[in-house]
Formats: C-alpha cells, structure tokens, sequence
C-alpha cells in the first residue's frame, strides 16, 4: 500500500489535542497556575506547618512578619496557613461538584438524546423546572438542616450544576445519533448501553471536558458565596468563602492580608479554569472541523 | 523535444506575425504556497495555462490537484495564508498579480466572474435573488437600482428562469438546486465579463439537471462570446464541454490538449491511467477497471521527481529522481512525462468468471425479498384536524435478489432509494409492506431476534470517515462487530481482524491506527472489512465510492467486486451513478420519486431501456461519457424533480415525460414485464410488452 504506512503514529487523538494546548499560550498559562495553586494548597502545609486548631487569641490580627509572613487573623490563625487549609477545601468541592455534575448531566442528557420523543420531552421540561428554582435559597435552606462538610457540599452543589452539562450533552447527542459510524454500529446489532458508552459519550467528550472546567469554576464560586454568607463549613473548618467573610469584617481597621491574598486566589482559580476552558474548546473545535 | 514552458509557450504562437498575444488569459509558472502555523502547503506549482478568446478550458484533477486553487488565484481570492510565490496571470496582457486590491475589484466580477459549486451556500439566504443578481450590476456598471434590477430580470431570462419577473422576488430557498445554479449563473454572467471560471458547477446537481445547466453554459458562452474555465472532477463533464482540457496532478499539469487528443490519443501516465480507471455506461463487464494504487500525495512533503511517479506502473530510476520538463507533441499537446504513454492502455480481462447470470432458476425462497415496501415521513408539526403532511420517501416498492446476485437501484437524489436501503438493514421502519430474509419478516421480527439476525444483514455506508468512529483504533471497529454478536474467543477475534484485513488488501500495520490517520480509499475498505466480518447474507451498499477521489474509487470497485463473487454474498448496491451500478450489479432497478419504473438486467436496462426516465438518466450520463462518439440528447429529461409531499398523479414521471398523454395523468402504470426478466411501468415503453429485448443474453 502506500509508504505512509511504515510509521505508525500512535497518538490517541485525546492525547493529541492536549498537545493541541500548546499553541494557546493563554490556556497554557491557565494550567500552570491551576497546577501551582494546587500545588500550593496541599504541599504548602508541609513547607510551611501551622497550627489551625487552636485558637490563639494573643497574636490575633498580627501583619505580616518573619513568624507570621501574612499576619494572623482575629483568632490568631497564620493567614498563609489558613489559605492553604481553606484552598483545600474550596478545590475539594469544587471539584466534587464538577465531577458529579457532569456524570450526572452527562448519563441523563445522553439517555434524553437517544431516546427522543415523549421521554426526551419529559426529561427535558424536568430540566427546565429545575433551571427556574432559585437555586441559591435551596442550597441556603438545605445547609441550615444539615450539618455542611465537604462531600456534602460538593454533592449539593452538583445536584444544582448537571443541568446545563445535561443540556450540552442532549444537544451533542442528537447530532451524533445519526452519523454514520452509529448507525453502523446499530446496524451490527449492538445494545443502547454500548451505543451510550462506546459510541456517544466518548465522541461528546471534548464539549464534556471544555463544561469541566468552567463546572469547577462556577462550584468554587458558589463555595465561595455560601462561605461568604456565612452558610459554609462549620467552625474550625474553613474555605476561602468563609476567610474573606472574616476578613471583610475589619476591612475598614486597616487588616489587608486578610482580604485581598483570599480575593486573589478565588480570582486566580476562576480566571484560570475559564482561560483554561476556552483555549480546550478551541482545540477541540478546531480539530473536530 | 524538451521546451521550458516559455519555450513552448513560443513555439506554439510562432507563425502569428507581431508576436501578438492570442490569449485572453494567460498563466505563466504560477506557484502557491499556503502557510497555516508552521505547516507549508504548496498546492500549485509551476502551473503554465493559456485561454484564449471564445474557448472552454476544462481543468480536470481530483481533490488536491489545485485546480480550485488555481481558479481562486485568478480571482485574486486565495484563503487565508495562501500567496503567489512566483509567476504571473495577466488578462489582455494586463498583469493581475500584486494588483492593489481596489484594482482588482474592479475586475473582479466585472471581467472575470465566478461561477460556485454550492449554490445554497453561495447564495445569501436573505436577500431576493434579483436583488442579489442586480448587486453585480449596480458595483461595476452603476446607474439606478431600477435599471439594475431590469437588467437583473433580462439575465434571468436568459438564463432559462421560468417568469424571472416573479422568481425575481424569491428568496434562494424556494428555488430548486437547478434553479439556483441558473441564479449563480446569471450573477456570473449580469456584467457580461470575458472570462467566466465555472469551479465543480454541476457537482451537487443530479445527472438530468447536471445536463442542463452544462449544455446552458455551453449556448450562453457562445451567445455572448465569453471564454471559459471549467473547472471539474468529472471527466465527463469536461470532456463532454471543453476545447481544450489541461489535466492537473499534485498541483502540477500533467498535460494539456484539444479535448479528443487528451481522451483518443494521451500522452501522460496519469491521464492514462485515470481514464482506465473510470466505469462508464458502456465499459465492457467483462474487462477489469484499472486500479491506480496508493493515493495522491501530500503537498505538506516537498516533492522530488514526477509527482506521479510512486503510482506509476511504468515509473523507473529517472522519475523518482528528476521532475520531467514540458515535452511539447503537437500544436497545443504538451505533457509532463518521462516515459510517454502511446494512447489509451488496452482493457485487462477480468480475472472473475462474468458468467454470473447462473442465478438458480426455480430456487424456492429469494435471498432478500421486498414486498411492496412503504415509507412516509410526517413534516413539520401535526394540524390541528388532521390532514398532516407527510413525505412520500418510498411508495410500494418490491424486488426480489436471489442468492449470490447483486442488485443495483439507481435514482436521482430524492427518489427514495437510501431510504429503501435503511429499511432493507432495518435501520428504519416501514410505514407498510415488509422485508424478507431468506424467507423470514425481519419486519416483523421481536428485538431480540432482530439483535441477532441483523448479523446476516450488513451495510456498508458512503462517507467512509463518517462511518468509522473517530475515537477507536482499526482494530478496534473490526473486531467490534464480532464482541457485539459474541462470535468466537477472544484470540479467534484477533485472528479474524487480521484476516479481514487481509481480504481487502490492508497491512496489518493499520490495526494501531485510528481512522483520520488513513486515506480516504483505505477507510473505505476497512468499512467493507466490517461489513463483511459477520459473514452476511446480504449486504447493503449506500453509494460505496461517491465520496472517494476517481483514482482510489476502481481500487474499491474491483475489491467489492472480487468479495461479492468470492464469498457468493447477495448485495444490494444503491447508487446515483448509473456506471458504477452497472460495474456491480447483475440486475438494476430504477427508481423515481419513490417508486420503481424499471427492472431488468444490466445489459436489458442499459441498452434497451424502456422507460422514457431511464433513458433520459442514460442519455444525460451519455453526454458526459469520455469516449462516447456521438453527445445526442434528443431524451433529455426536462425539468426539475416534483415535491415528493405532493406526487404527481396517475405515472409519477408525467410532468418531465415528453411522451405523457392523459391516460398517463389518470392510471398510475403497473410494473409490468415486457420479457423474461426485464419490466417497466409506463404506458407507452420505448421497447414494446412481450417482445423480448435481442441482447439478452
């Protein structure tokens, strides 16, 4: 046959599109700093050990120091330490959040697309009535029955989030279900659950992906938002929703490293994982063309 | 004698005193290169062409010949990325090359107009398209917008739009794809230019319409005394309209000359071999289409020698190793070639035995049996009280295919024959009538037994990279079918994907690779291997080669030709080219507007056909048959294809039928033989009822 033949590039065409980053500088820059946020979030307790269970109310509110090298907040916690502790969390549910989303979205809006007809119309209009819940009450309202903890609130968060992963994946579908290569397959007899696992879901994966990352922005947001209000975590668990409430309290006395290094890195990670999202769907746009 | 192209350029215009330039426009070692990232492609190269005043040029090549490209730089209109690197193109001796950009839109559309292959993507879909065609007008000759818009309406006309003044405030949609390749003419034409380029003109159009809208561009051309680039795929198409043809490989002309020296008497290996490689209505069955091996190459690679060279059979040292130079034959013949062909290669014998027609007579249950199948399509939502509209795909449509037989169905787009293939494999339901299998309704059949049965009832599919998943390896696809029906142990799978391979001439090195890493040809038999990996009893085939370049198409013909007959498969070939039916199948049937008109063997429906369709389909392909000597079309089928939401009543045909009386209006004709095995539904057929056609054999 021809000459081509001699080399086989085994390059899986996944792998193959993540090498496709490299030409979006932007999106590259959105990965590193992901990675040193992370890296900073849970090697960092190890370089630089605090103590972020007592309460130390001696060396409250201390600036920055030789000891303490972002000051300490009003109950003596190391501000840096407590960034990293609060950081793990919010990248936990974040996380947590995105993944179970995007399972959920993704297995329903898959089934929905298939099916079509009555039941596609049903799971649909299901989602729909879902959308228009004022979503923030009920997540309010919840974690003042339970007792919030990470899993918990990453899994609350993710029952609010699979709805527009749901919606992107249906669409997908439905362009995918009549291309050839299914038809093909159905042709040789295979089951919807091998037409579900082995033929549509792994085709939609680029527009699963590219939601991934914009998913774990929004749960970290929101994460953020309910720390905020004062609905996060419990006492001495924190996040960097529940450090920048604290430390909004004494804004006005001057006490900066308690606002602006957690205002930070919520934006850093926001800004990253949306940069990150929009380099990855150019990729796989420009490669599915 | 070797010439540079200058050189031949020169001694081709000797004996013209003055030296006056008798080109209209003139192309002289065009080179381009396009750059995306770090990527070069270099899609023409040294390419020397020549139009002079009042000809057709027909530029023939396959994708990637850069015979588009070529046309694009005309206009001045490369993509993006894409420069001149070298060369020139002047018309009337004005050079257009690094002309600024306001200067050359002035030329554009103006002196030089351009004639697209798409016409629904071409037109603006919200604009009317006499506005669209007074557009032209009113940027390069000004004056009002009423004038323009009369002028608009003159064109039309001209172009054969029925009452252009009404059609004038259609919007493209409403048009039919004929209609609006007459609308994209008539932009093309409003400002009178002196060079039309005419890039795929009639490749989304159906063979009736195809014919038309060539032999339109043929009378305008010479009404109004343009010259014209026809630019083209299709052999036919050029060979049936140009004067001169200049065939293009690999971004390079491989040969020019008149039209009956390139077809009777070529010089170049490639023109050769392409033309051996081509089925055509009148191709004998019993020769074996030339197969070119390999693919064309890649214009990322630099190239060293004869572009041709790795696919040529009569290639050596030399032509791997040194570009050929332009030999100049005759007047106007010139060619690219270092060992030149002396006209057409002789035919090669089919090594398969054609007596196939010993289709076992009083067998008692057909293979795959089609009993008055049914099929309407509901469109836009249900009325309030009924009445709901719905599009009549497949209406009553039954045949038989005996063991080991392979029964081709032919139609225009629109007839309904792949949705009679997508019931046949039970893709689809039927809204009435049923599909035998051996003698079982798989119709009928339970999903269960359905899951199972559908082994024996394979398809293969027309876009080859389509019907492959993207995500899976080779390997993976091919063994899929086998997991899917539990056949065999796991190491028993691996052996069978390597022999499948096998069967279609694949190395086994493909099984690590994932379908975009194949040519277009090599995935089109790894869709034959799967079809083929459950052993079926009848395979469907959904237009196998249309989406495959012309040099790589014989090579899948003659494989599944070979398959068919090495594994007594029963197939039921659907396509809209009636050449490759008739290369495959041993019986056709021909369908219009969902229904069957004519069925019969190949050589009863080719030669003797009986319905006025068949034989207008046949005469409008006749036209464009490379080496047809006579291009009557005394049986043109006029006309556009009728709504299938509203069928004509009483023969289907009527309305584009030069022979339809009222009786026709009225009756819907029977199928009805009119010999052994060949029958027609018409009420006057060309060949009269039960007299037996004499070339059957």
């Amino acid at each position: 046959m021809s000459n081509t033949m001699e080399a086989p590039v085994k390059v899986a065409p996944l792998r193959k599109k993540m090498r496709g980053l490299r030409a979006y500088p932007l999106g590259l820059i959105g990965l590193l700093t992901l990675l040193v946020l992370a890296g900073f979030c849970f090697l960092g307790p190890y370089l630089y050990p605090t103590d972020q269970t007592y309460v130390n109310l001696v060396d409250a509110a201390l600036p920055p120091s030789g000891e303490h090298r972002l000051g300490t907040d009003a109950n003596g916690f190391d501000t840096l330490g407590r960034l990293m502790k609060g950081g793990q969390v919010s990248l936990q549910i974040g996380l947590l959040a995105a993944i179970t989303a995007t399972v959920v979205g993704t297995l329903y809006g898959t089934i929905a697309g298939l099916a079509r007809g009555v039941l596609d119309g049903a799971m649909m209009r299901l989602v729909d009535i879902f959308l228009s819940v004022p979503f923030l009450f009920v997540v309010l309202i919840l974690s003042a029955r339970f007792t919030a903890s990470t899993v918990s609130l990453g899994l609350i968060i993710g029952a609010f989030s699979w709805l527009v992963p749901s919606r992107l994946v249906r669409g997908e579908v439905l362009s995918l279900r009549v291309r050839e290569f299914v038809l093909a397959a159905r042709v040789m007899g295979a089951s919807r659950p091998r037409l579900i696992l082995r033929h549509l879901i792994p085709n939609a994966l680029g527009v699963i992906i590219v939601n991934i990352t914009f998913q774990v922005a929004d749960a970290i947001l929101i994460v953020a938002t309910l720390g905020f209000l004062g609905f996060g975590l419990s006492y001495p668990a924190t996040d960097w929703g529940g450090q920048l409430s604290g430390g909004a309290t004494y804004i006005s006395d001057g006490y900066w490293w308690l606002v602006y290094p957690v205002g930070g890195c919520i934006i850093a990670t926001v800004l990253a994982l949306n940069l990150l999202g929009d380099a990855l769907r150019e990729v796989f746009g420009r490669q599915n063309s | 004698m070797i010439l540079d192209s200058d050189a031949a350029q020169k001694a081709d215009t000797l004996g013209s005193p003055h030296r006056e330039d008798p080109d209209l426009l003139a192309i002289r070692d065009l080179s381009i290169e396009i750059r995306s990232g770090d990527r070069i492609v270099r899609p023409v190269s040294n390419v020397s062409l020549r139009l002079r005043r009042g000809e057709t040029l027909g530029v023939v090549g396959e994708s990637g010949s850069g015979k588009s490209m070529t046309g694009l730089a005309i206009m001045g209109m490369l993509p993006a990325g894409g420069i001149v690197t070298s060369g020139s193109i002047t018309m009337d001796g004005k050079e257009l090359i690094g002309m600024p950009e306001s200067d050359y839109r002035a030329v554009r559309g103006n002196d030089i107009a351009m004639v697209f292959q798409d016409s629904l993507s071409a037109l603006n879909p919200t604009r009317r398209i006499g506005d669209q065609v007074a557009e032209p007008i009113l940027l390069h000759l000004g004056g009002s917008k009423r004038a323009a818009r009369q002028r608009a309406e003159e064109v039309l006309a001209l172009v054969g739009l029925p009452r252009p003044s009404e059609k004038m405030n259609d919007y493209p949609h409403q048009l039919s794809g004929g209609m609006r390749q007459r609308v994209m003419i008539a932009m093309a034409l409003a400002c009178e230019p002196r060079v039309v380029i005419a890039d795929e003109p009639t490749t989304a159009l159906d063979a009736t319409i195809q014919a038309q809208i060539l032999d339109l561009l043929n009378d305008l051309k010479s009404q109004l005394g343009m010259a014209m680039i026809l630019v083209s795929h299709d052999i036919g198409v050029i060979a049936g309209h140009a004067d001169r043809v200049a065939v293009m490989y690999s971004g390079r002309v491989a040969e020019t000359g008149l039209t009956p020296t390139l077809f009777g008497d070529m010089r170049h290996r490639y023109t050769q071999s392409l033309l051996a490689s081509i089925p055509t209505i009148t191709h004998d069955k019993a020769d074996e289409l030339f197969s070119i091996p390999g693919s064309p190459p890649d214009l990322a690679m630099p190239q060293v020698g004869c572009p041709f060279a790795p696919r040529c059979a009569a290639a050596t040292d030399l032509c791997h190793e040194a570009a050929p130079g332009l030999t100049l034959e005759a007047a106007g013949h010139s060619y690219s070639c270092w060992h030149p062909a002396t006209g057409p290669s002789a035919p090669m014998r089919s090594r398969i035995a054609t007596a196939t027609a010993t289709i076992a007579g009083p067998e008692a249950t057909p293979r795959l049996s089609v009993r008055n199948l049914v099929r309407e399509y509901p469109v836009g939502g249900s009325t309030l009280f009924g009445g709901r509209k719905t599009v009549k795909a497949v209406s009553g449509v039954s045949f038989d295919v005996a063991a080991g037989e392979t029964f081709g169905l032919v139609g225009e787009s629109g007839c309904g024959k792949s949705s009679l293939g997508r019931m046949i494999v039970a893709l689809d339901r039927p809204s009435s009538g049923e599909v035998l299998l051996a003698g079982d309704s798989v119709t009928r059949m339970g999903s269960r037994e359905l899951g199972r049965r559908r082994a024996e009832l394979q398809m293969m599919f027309q876009d080859p990279l389509a019907s492959l998943n993207p995500r899976m390896r080779i390997e993976t696809i091919l063994r899929e079918p086998l997991d899917i029906q539990n056949i065999d142990t796991r190491g028993q799978r691996a052996i069978r994907v390597r022999h499948l391979l096998d069967q279609v001439g694949l190395p086994a090195g493909v099984m690590e690779r994932y379908p975009h890493e194949l040519s277009g040809g090599q995935r089109q038999r790894v869709g034959l291997a799967r079809a083929l990996a459950l052993n079926p009893l009848v395979l469907v085939a959904d237009e196998p080669v249309s989406a495959l370049d012309v040099s790589v198409r014989s090579q899948v013909l003659n494989l599944m030709r070979r398959t068919q007959h090495e594994l007594g498969l029963s197939s039921v070939v659907i396509s809209h080219d009636l050449a490759v039916v008739r290369y495959l199948a041993d019986r056709v049937g021909v369908m219009y507007l969902g229904k069957l008109v004519e069925v019969g063997t190949c050589d009863e429906v080719y030669s003797t056909p009986a319905h006025p369709y068949t034989a207008g389909l046949l005469a409008a392909v006749a036209d464009t048959d490379p080496l047809a000597a006579d291009r009557e079309n005394g049986t043109a089928v006029r006309g556009d294809l009728p709504s299938a939401i509203t069928p004509p009543s009483g023969c289907r045909f009527r309305t584009r039928c030069s022979q339809a009386s009222e009786l026709c209006a009225v009756v819907e004709p029977p199928l009805e033989s009119i010999s052994g095995t060949h029958q027609v539904a018409c009420h006057f057929p060309l060949v009269p009822k039960q007299i037996a056609s004499p070339t059957t054999t």
